[in-house]
């Protein structure tokens, strides 16, 4: 019954159908991949994501690319003696046998430049760029700005 | 490390320095998103709840205004009489109407504050904020800014900060301590 409730409280607040999708790349599986609704095309959109390496040789994600975006770039949210700042990431590393989240207040990909304002429910591609395992396209849903990730069937497993 | 420690003496303020003032002592004049006149008085008898942050912000804003919401919405009505206000770092960019349609995407009773350069700075210095310029490619620009959340009691005194990456099960019994 519980299990039931909560379904359907999903499908009730699920704005939209979203894709969820998963993506693999050798050893690594790409899966989460969700934005955030953007006010305008001024500002700056995000993207975050789940990387799992089953590989047993570390990888690195080293870029992204997006036709949402003239200007992707990896970053992350740093917080030093409360103050928090967003540097940019050169790499981010994605160890043998570990998990890496894009995550708010972690890292994250920094959309600048967006071509178009980022509406829920809308979705788009970005490429990933590992420094072994190479390029892999996964689409992006996007959730409201309010959104704290993506409510996959499978999310928190 | 003694070098270290005798460089922290003569550079950084004492603790007490660091702290927020009491509401009643503070000096800021700011607006809110909907254009109203607001200053520190207007807040007498009230619990505070104080964020400062920018609405081209990507990542930690909104994921802060995501979870005081969340707060917000499990303390129910019990925080209705709660004031809270982001403050705008970005006062160039981040004029009353932005901020109407950026506070619009979470908890209603959230205020957008902003005002013109000197005065977010008058606030800023009365919260014992920071908040700093940074030229990004092409003449963008982004903000680092403190990114704690500034609790104050019904009388103006200064309760607590919730910390960004403080777990955030802590944050609604902190606040709870400011409503009564
Ligand atoms: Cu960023």
């Amino acid at each position: 019954m519980k299990h039931f409730l909560l379904a359907a409280a999903l499908i009730l607040s699920a704005p939209a159908v979203m894709a969820c999708e998963t993506v693999t790349i050798g050893d690594l599986t790409i899966e989460h991949a969700w934005s955030k609704a953007t006010i305008g095309a001024g500002r700056p959109g995000v993207f975050y994501v789940e990387i799992t390496n089953a590989g047993s040789v570390d990888d690195a994600l080293i870029g992204i690319a997006t036709p949402a975006a003239g200007m992707p770039m990896l970053h992350e949210t740093v917080v030093q003696d409360g103050i928090a700042s967003m540097p940019h990431a050169m790499s981010i590393p994605v160890p043998a046998g570990q998990n890496v989240q894009l995550s708010p207040g972690g890292y994250h990909g920094m959309l600048m430049g967006l071509t178009t304002a980022l509406k829920e429910g809308d979705s788009f591609p970005v490429t990933l760029s590992f420094e072994k395992a190479g390029e892999v396209t996964v689409n992006v849903d996007v959730l409201s700005l309010r959104a704290e990730g993506p409510d996959c069937a499978d999310a928190g497993q | 490390m003694l070098g270290v420690g005798a460089y922290r003496t003569r550079n950084l303020p004492t603790r007490s320095e660091l702290l927020p003032l009491p509401i009643g002592e503070m000096t800021w004049t700011l607006t809110d998103h909907r254009g109203r006149s607001v200053r520190p008085a207007d807040w007498a008898g009230r619990p505070v709840m104080v964020f400062f942050g920018f609405t081209w912000c990507p990542d930690v804003c909104p994921t802060t205004l995501s979870d005081i919401s969340l707060w917000l919405e499990e303390l129910g009505a019990d925080a209705d009489r709660m004031i809270v206000a982001l403050i705008s770092v970005d006062p160039e960019r981040d004029t009353p109407d932005v901020l109407a349609d950026y506070v619009s995407n979470f908890d209603q009773r959230i205020l957008g504050l902003t005002g013109s350069a000197d005065e977010v700075a008058q606030a800023a210095a009365d919260f014992r904020a920071t908040y700093r310029r940074v030229a990004k490619d092409a003449g963008d620009y982004t903000m680092d800014h403190t990114a704690g959340v500034f609790l104050f009691h019904p009388d103006g005194r200064f309760a607590s900060i919730i910390d960004f990456h403080e777990d955030r099960r802590f944050a609604v019994p902190k606040i709870r301590r400011t409503l009564s």
